[in-house]
């Protein structure tokens, strides 16, 4: 089996039991609504800081769903010991990680999508406009964000501490993707919508860089 | 301690576990040839799990080599003290898994198969996390064995398992190491289980202490383990 068709298998069995349980997203998408609601009470949203701060806070609210979906990817896989089922069934570690890679991106979209409608009313922005430029910076920072946190998610589902760890490391490795998606977005959502190329260079590259060295050096992320 | 000049299944030469400044295993030399059933016995902590879990690949060993079957990693069958299984999943959904992702041919009929032989054809479509251990404990073996490997590693394969269950692992195990299968397990005590081994290697502090053929030493090692 190639490494393509194992991690297709995998990311069935990822959305299988997502969706059959709806743990993760249901949760998540509470949890995010609620962050959004309580920051739109913190301004006029008629004003323009609104404009100024929205992206901003849309994008933590993004790190604070990211945070929460991805705790469990590889937590999930300790307590029955099936990390080392899959290790032995893969015919490449890296296989494992694109199916979580792609589950937790998917999640971590359809949250967004659904984040949406309701940012744009209570924020008083104009997304239909820029819909498509929106979805192709939320794809590439979504992509950023869970290629680091799956990664990172690995190393602390084997420590100590391991609920602390993952925010604690997730937070400054992100930084540069929370500031580059959060000043694209700004670009997008201005009176006169434009988009910083710079921005979306800048995630294409985190994402491409993050990859290679999760198909690098996976393998060793997931040895005891 | 295989018999001269058959081909070695399974070779460790001067393998070393460290975890920080504790030995786990020290100066292990084995050689398992092919077709023997080999019993692992001695106390907790003497080292049978992580000299398995190296065996499996699982975990890398701090000095010396493994060497299965000529190559370093061959495809292994591995039951450890967890079921390694989702709960869940269905026990047809877990075995279809493990399957598609070990490339077994024609996997739905293999999976069919298991189904029956450990008696769980009619709670297939089941979750999990209804069975009971010993339920579960079944699945376990037979994912291990969806790819009818040539070297089974068990790690305690009776835990939670009934006299019926245990009998049917026995059963299972008498048929792979017939058609010649490899197979090395940890064992406590003595069980039908461990009437089926050809050879019996006890560990003690993670060194290799006693290591013989006789079916006497077998059961004195055994005894010892239990006792102990």
């Amino acid at each position: 089996m190639s490494v393509l068709s194992n991690a297709a298998v995998l990311l069935g069995k990822e959305l299988r039991t997502e969706f059959r349980s709806r743990e993760l997203l249901t949760t998540t998408i509470v949890f995010v609504v609620m962050v959004i609601i309580l920051f739109s009470f913190t301004f006029n949203s008629f004003s323009e800081d609104s404009r100024r701060f929205a992206p901003g806070l849309l994008w933590l609210s993004f790190l604070f769903a990211a945070s929460l979906m991805l705790q469990p990817c590889f937590l999930r896989e300790q307590s029955n010991d099936t990390l080392s089922a899959l290790r032995l069934s893969v015919s490449d570690a890296f296989a494992i990680f694109l199916a979580k890679l792609a589950a937790n991106t998917l999640f971590l979209l359809i949250t967004e999508i659904l984040l949406l409608p309701i940012f744009a009313a209570l924020y008083n922005v104009q997304v239909v406009p820029v819909l498509h430029w929106l979805l192709l910076v939320f794809v590439l920072g979504s992509l950023g964000v869970s290629l680091a946190g799956t990664a990172l998610s690995a190393i602390s589902a084997q420590a100590r501490m391991r609920e602390l760890l993952l925010p604690l490391l997730l937070l400054p490795l992100l930084t540069p993707v929370l500031v580059a998606s959060a000043e694209v977005t700004v670009g997008l959502l201005d009176r006169n919508p434009y988009m910083q190329w710079k921005g979306v260079g800048f995630l294409a590259l985190f994402d491409v860089v993050f990859l290679t060295a999760l198909w690098l050096f996976g393998e060793y992320l997931l040895e005891e | 301690m295989s018999a001269p000049g058959a081909a070695a299944a399974i070779r460790f030469d001067r393998i070393d576990k460290r975890y920080g400044g504790i030995y786990a295993l020290r100066r292990v030399s084995l050689e398992i040839a092919k077709g023997e059933c080999v019993v692992l016995c001695g106390r907790n902590g003497s080292g049978k799990t992580t000299l398995l879990r190296i065996a499996a690949g699982l975990v890398r060993s701090s000095a010396g080599t493994v060497t299965r079957d000529g190559e370093r990693f061959a495809p292994v069958g591995f039951v450890g003290h967890a079921t390694m299984v989702y709960d869940e999943l269905t026990a047809e959904e877990n075995l279809l898994l493990f399957g598609r992702l070990l490339g077994v041919p024609e996997v739905a009929a293999r999976v069919n198969g298991l189904l029956e032989e450990t008696g769980l054809y009619e709670r297939r479509a089941s979750l999990l996390r209804t069975f009971s251990r010993g339920m579960r404990q079944r699945v376990a073996v037979a994912r291990a064995l969806l790819h009818r490997p040539s070297l089974l590693l068990l790690d305690e394969p009776a835990t939670g398992l009934d006299s019926l269950s245990v009998s049917w692992l026995a059963r299972t195990l008498q048929q792979l190491r017939d058609s010649g299968c490899t197979i090395l397990l940890s064992l406590h005590g003595e069980s039908e289980i461990s009437a089926l081994a050809t050879r019996a290697v006890r560990l003690e502090a993670g060194a290799v202490e006693a290591d013989s053929t006789s079916g006497a030493d077998l059961k004195t090692m055994l005894t010892f383990s239990a006792a102990k």
